[in-house]
């Protein structure tokens, strides 16, 4: 038994590392801008996207007909080789196996320009309308940004494949001493974990350590004072926009491997982000965080065969319960400031 | 009894009578054949003939749908005299004249259904009343069928379907409407459990997990009963969302649940999901019960395989039809196909294909488009050279009565369309059963009721 919990704790964590990722974004836009940003999914969507394009261009081939070889519809048999391998050789090789790493030197820029773009051209305008005006003009934003990728790359999921070393399991059991192949866990699942904790951590540290996170954590408490002393926190805000836009985008990225992206996939995680977000506490970063492990947790363990005999369905529902608890009892959230989503 | 005094005869009465039958344009109607012939939904009265083509385009199903869209395409054009003439050359006994059909030429019009019922039925309501469709077919997702077909029984349309396997579909939820060339579920399992048990041995703990709606249920059924009739024990059944993406929380219970078989009742994109999932937590090189550990995927076709690339290798399961078996009719339909589309088709197109053909041979042979005689046409139909062997379209449920294969996936593949090897072909002698099993009724194919 021990075995299984420590499994579904396992992958509670994985769960939960995407979830706070995306909620980290979201509430580090909602405590610095004030503006509930439904268009934080797509950013994900765009970061993913930006790795499905990396490979499309490193993989683009050159088409030589092999007319000694025939297809089975009786053609000349066609022989692909990607340019990329012609250009480069073996290195070619590498980059085409860790396209999905590699891929994330393209993602930081465009996600960073798109994020500063974003908030310059629209949102900015929107800083002193209500939540409503906001959450409709970003979800409008989302909307178009979802056409966008789909007219461009289909509807349908594009699969990103993993590079080869990193595919298969990793017996945890044996690494901690115990019996070998009993605990395994997909080893790019335990290298999302890794990447989220050392993105999470980087942010913390830059808003904790750095003289500019020092000004923006001022900012986030009192916008006025701080610009009263002659500080440009409206510049800041808005590399902290682009800053989330990256970190959405990267965690798109890593994603790809374990979910081939399709145009919507940025909606089926911005609910859930944004659940993780209220039950941790509106503008809260640590609360994000651990709102995000905690439901992460509770889903997996909501997934085990024993509960779901006892309660039906209860996997599928667990998050929206707890947010309804949540949102009754404690309105703020877990981590939330007093007043915030209060009467 | 004023006319009677008059000396009005009996034959008399009957003259007067036959007259006023014949002048009132009655007699036509019933001394020739095609007397109903107004008298149905969208009976085409110009030189076109139009079917109405159902389509996962997007959704968990989307890859079937795009192959089905091109073999429908393909088989229009071969019905219209196009192209090299595909299965229409080697279908036995056939009445095509490769002129349309009853010299009507063949059009067609599409709608998504995104693998939803909802959307597939609203679809093919589309079709029928606003653009006059005469036959609905397609579909990727046995809901999708059962919904259309019970729409088409409303409408006095004809469904053909396209790929549905769940048992319902000619079982409980039959229709005299609805025609399945496809195989189904029960007959997956008669033919995959004894290959199971030679290649894995009869001491088997499996663990199911199984896409939530018909189709699912009904292959966890006969999957289930088929392996526990050979001595496999069931450890756990559990359902999983149509469409999910992430499988890890379903997983992890696996590992240690005690089994030593996964079987992945999914299709489409969610068995690459589950399947491409289930190796990466390692469950191909795992041990259990002192057995290596076994992954099947009792439905499986060359599309999801391909999409699955290395984590199919090795993986057993049954298949309606693969392009590289070697009858006349296979070689004709994957060059046809081959030489349109640059790729072989998959048995979702093939059975696409096929449909089509049928439907068309069918109003051939009736000699109009009539859907009860259609459909008389095509219950107890026996033909050849569509690449299936000798095949019964059972009268008593609509069911195409063949052989069905058992693939696996291909250790090591010679191109990228190379991923599943037949293992064998069962004959269909062995996976006939009794209509009566399923129950359902096909209900009645008249009065035709007008859409």
């Amino acid at each position: 038994m021990f075995e299984v919990i420590f499994l579904q704790f396992l992958n509670g964590l994985d769960k939960g590392a995407a979830y706070a990722l995306i909620a980290l974004g979201l509430t580090l836009v909602f405590g610095t801008l004030g503006v509930v940003n439904f268009a934080h999914g797509a950013l994900f969507m765009l970061g993913a996207f930006c790795a499905v394009l990396f490979r499309q261009l490193i993989t683009l081939e050159t088409v030589t007909l092999d007319p000694t070889k025939l297809s089975p519809w009786g053609s000349p048999l066609e022989i692909r080789e990607p340019l990329v391998q012609a250009w480069f050789g073996d290195f070619g090789a590498v980059l085409l196996n860790y396209s999905v790493l590699f891929s994330i030197l393209l993602t930081i820029p465009v996600m960073l320009v798109v994020g500063i773009a974003l908030e310059r051209g629209i949102i900015k305008h929107f800083y002193k309308r209500p939540h409503a005006e906001q959450i409709l003009v970003t979800f409008g934003l989302a909307i178009v940004a979802q056409e966008l990728i789909k007219s461009f790359f289909g509807p349908n999921p594009i699969p990103q494949p993993m590079p080869t070393d990193l595919r298969g399991a990793a017996d945890i059991g044996a690494f901690l001493g115990m019996q070998a192949n009993v605990i395994t866990y997909p080893i790019w699942r335990l290298i999302y974990f890794l990447f989220a904790a050392v993105i999470i951590g980087g942010v913390f540290a830059f808003l904790q350590f750095t003289t500019f996170g020092m000004v923006v954590r001022a900012g986030m408490a009192d916008r006025e004072t701080v610009g009263l002393l002659g500080i440009n926190i409206d510049k800041r805000f808005t590399i902290m926009f682009g800053l989330a836009a990256v970190v959405a985008g990267m965690a798109g990225v890593m994603y790809t491997p374990l979910l081939p992206p399709n145009y919507h996939i940025g909606m089926d995680f911005l609910v859930l982000s944004f659940v993780v977000v209220v039950v941790g506490g509106m503008g809260s970063l640590p609360g994000a965080v651990a709102a995000g492990f905690l439901l992460g947790i509770l889903q997996s363990f909501a997934s085990m065969t024993q509960v779901k005999d006892l309660i039906p369905g209860i996997d599928q529902i667990i998050i929206y319960l707890v947010a309804v608890v949540i949102l009754l009892v404690r309105p703020r959230g877990l981590l939330g400031r007093r007043g915030v989503m209060e009467a | 009894m004023t006319l009677l005094k008059r000396g009005l005869s009996r034959r008399r009465v009957l003259q007067t009578g036959l007259a006023g039958i014949i002048g009132t344009g009655v007699a036509p109607m019933i001394f020739t054949k095609g007397a109903w012939a107004q008298e149905f939904c969208n009976n085409p009265t110009g030189d076109t003939v139009t079917f109405g083509l159902n389509l996962p385009l997007t959704g968990a199903y989307a890859e079937e749908g795009a192959d089905e869209q091109k073999a429908y395409e393909l088989a229009i054009k071969h019905l219209n005299g196009e192209g090299d003439g595909g299965l229409l050359n080697v279908l036995q006994p056939s009445a095509l004249k490769g002129n349309g059909i009853l010299g009507k030429k063949v059009a067609f019009v599409s709608s998504d259904s995104q693998t939803k019922s909802d959307v597939a039925r609203a679809g093919a309501t589309r079709m029928i009343e606003r653009d006059g469709a005469i036959m609905i077919t397609g579909g990727s997702s046995s809901g999708e069928a059962i919904a259309v077909q019970g729409l088409c029984q409303e409408m006095g349309v004809i469904f053909m379907a396209g790929l549905t396997h769940s048992n319902d579909t000619t079982g409980k939820d039959k229709k005299r409407y609805g025609f399945r060339h496809f195989f189904n579920a029960y007959q997956s399992g008669i033919g995959l459990a004894p290959v199971l048990g030679q290649e894995y041995g009869m001491d088997r703990r499996a663990y199911h997990l199984t896409a939530d709606y018909t189709w699912g249920w009904t292959q966890e059924e006969s999957i289930k009963n088929a392996t526990e009739a050979m001595g496999w024990n069931t450890v756990a059944a559990v359902r999983t969302p149509l469409g999910s993406t992430d499988y890890s929380q379903y997983l992890t219970p696996i590992l240690n649940s005690g089994a030593d078989v996964l079987i992945l009742n999914h299709y489409g994109l969610d068995m690459v999901n589950s399947l491409t999932q289930a190796v990466q937590f390692g469950m191909r090189d795992r041990q259990a019960n002192g057995k290596d550990f076994q992954i099947v995927t009792p439905l499986i076709s060359e599309l999801m395989a391909k999409g699955a690339g290395e984590s199919v290798k090795g993986i057993f399961g049954t298949s309606n039809w693969h392009w590289n078996l070697q009858d006349a009719g296979t070689i004709a339909f994957t060059k046809s196909f081959g030489a349109a589309y640059g790729s072989p088709p998959s048995q979702a197109a093939h059975t696409a294909y096929v449909q089509a053909l049928l439907y068309a041979d069918a109003v051939e042979r009736a000699g109009t488009f009539y859907p009860p005689e259609v459909i008389k046409a095509l219950e107890g139909h026996e033909f050849d050279g569509m690449g299936n062997g000798a095949t019964l379209y059972r009268a008593e449920d609509h069911q195409c009565i063949k052989n069905v294969l058992v693939v696996r996936g291909n250790e090591s593949p010679t191109s990228e369309f190379d991923v599943l090897n037949v293992v064998q072909e069962v004959p269909r002698e062995t996976v006939a059963y009794d209509p009566a099993i399923f129950g359902g009724e096909l209900g009645p194919s008249e009065p035709v009721p007008m859409c």
